[in-house]
């Protein structure tokens, strides 16, 4: 169930996070793109929140994950939670995230829990166009004027130090790895750098020479920022409990 | 009781007939039949079960779909029907059928490409242009309107098009 939840949680704090930009992004074409993308995931997240309410099997459903719970129940990586920043910003967040999660969704397809594996079959394809878009984006950003490349370069330098949880093994997961439940995030390095590094070439970025890595968010321990981000995510239903449309 | 209970493969032939007559409410030329949404139907001890997969994990249109099958079965005189959703096998636009493809190109929009699922993603894409049919055509961004379509342009024609991407 933790498995599942924390899977939902990531795509539904970036989910959130894209919806930001919904009215502010600096083009028509990608205040669609950015909102397509959120709604994309925020789609995963209720279908893997529905799967973790049926294996858990108590009265929480999607909506009672989303709304009623408190950051440190949150079970995201922090790398989804940090702030939008610029446009730089958000798209290096998204091609570092993209280029883990293409790859971890088509693993999953092979999962023995056939629910996941179907979830998977979908997100994999879906994740394939949010890592194309994103890297083409970086490639534009960092291969193009001098604040355009700053900026991305900028990017790079304050969320690097997040990826690291990407790949992180607890020892939670590890037995659902074992029986072939869970992808072995750690498995996806080597194709998350190859990408990683393909696109930062082209960009004509450098990838950050630091490998000290901040973690916590699997295990409840965010960074400020995601408070923030649920008080507006829950007003509603923390204001008027129980509210439907 | 004066109506005859009708025999379940004619309770399911008239369900079916009242479902794949609903639309995509976000591509009303297309009915859930003709993109594949809608699975199939089966009749138990008199009951329907409608079947419909959703095309993207986060399609918006799934809500409004089930809402309307039921409208439709109960305008059929079916009231005893239920809606399953399932994620397996995944959509993909090679569920779309014939009909389907060439109801998009009259509306202007691009049909996709039938196989091209995954290579279509990371090759170099050709899209005929639905307006003239020219294949000097460009991406002018990934994302559309809708969560399944891109935005494209013909340089032929000068016009701008949506395209149905594959999926």
């Amino acid at each position: 169930m933790l498995y599942a939840l924390r899977r939902a949680d990531d795509a539904l704090i970036l989910g959130h996070r894209l919806s930001e930009w919904c009215g502010h992004a600096p083009m028509l074409e990608e205040d669609m793109a950015l909102t397509n993308i959120g709604l994309d995931l925020i789609g995963q997240a209720r279908l893997l929140y529905t799967h973790a309410a049926q294996l858990e099997g108590g009265e929480r459903d999607e909506d009672k994950y989303a709304y009623l719970r408190d950051a440190p129940q949150y079970r995201n990586v922090l790398l989804v939670e940090q702030p939008n920043g610029d446009f730089a910003n958000t798209l290096v967040r998204q091609l570092l995230y993209s280029a883990f999660a293409h790859p971890y969704w088509r693993a999953m397809s092979a999962s023995k829990d056939a629910t996941l594996a179907a979830i998977a079959a979908k997100a994999e394809k879906e994740s394939a166009y949010h890592l194309r878009h994103a890297s083409e984006w970086v490639i534009r950003l960092g291969d193009g004027t001098d604040d355009s490349r700053a900026r991305a370069q900028a990017a790079l330098e304050n969320l690097w130090a997040f990826t690291g949880e990407l790949f992180e093994v607890d020892r939670a997961e590890r037995g659902l790895i074992d029986e072939g439940i869970a992808v072995d995030p750690a498995s996806l390095r080597a194709v998350w750098s190859k990408t990683i590094v393909g696109v930062l070439e082209e960009a004509t970025l450098q990838a950050p020479a630091s490998s000290w890595m901040q973690t916590g968010g699997r295990s409840g321990r965010h960074s400020e920022h995601l408070g923030h981000l649920l008080s507006e995510l829950q007003y509603l239903q923390r204001t008027y409990p129980g509210a439907t449309w | 009781m004066t109506a005859s209970t009708p025999s379940p493969e004619a309770l399911r032939q008239l369900a079916w007939r009242a479902a794949a007559q609903v639309v995509d409410p976000e591509i009303p030329v297309l009915t859930i039949a003709d993109l594949g949404v809608l699975r199939g139907i089966d009749v138990k001890d008199g009951r329907v079960e409608v079947t419909i997969t959703p095309t993207y994990s986060g399609c918006p249109a799934m809500h409004v779909i089930a809402l309307e099958i039921e409208l439709a079965l109960r305008h059929a005189g079916i009231a005893d029907a239920s809606i399953r959703t399932v994620l397996s096998p995944a959509w993909t636009t090679d569920w779309m059928t014939q009909d389907g493809r060439r109801k998009l190109r009259e509306v202007g929009i691009a049909p996709p490409k039938p196989g091209g699922t995954r290579r279509a993603l990371f090759a170099e894409e050709r899209i005929a242009c639905p307006r003239c049919g020219s294949s000097d055509t460009r991406r002018l961004s990934e994302f559309g309107s809708t969560l399944c379509k891109a935005l494209w342009r013909c340089d032929t024609c000068r016009e701008p098009f949506d395209y149905f991407k594959c999926h």
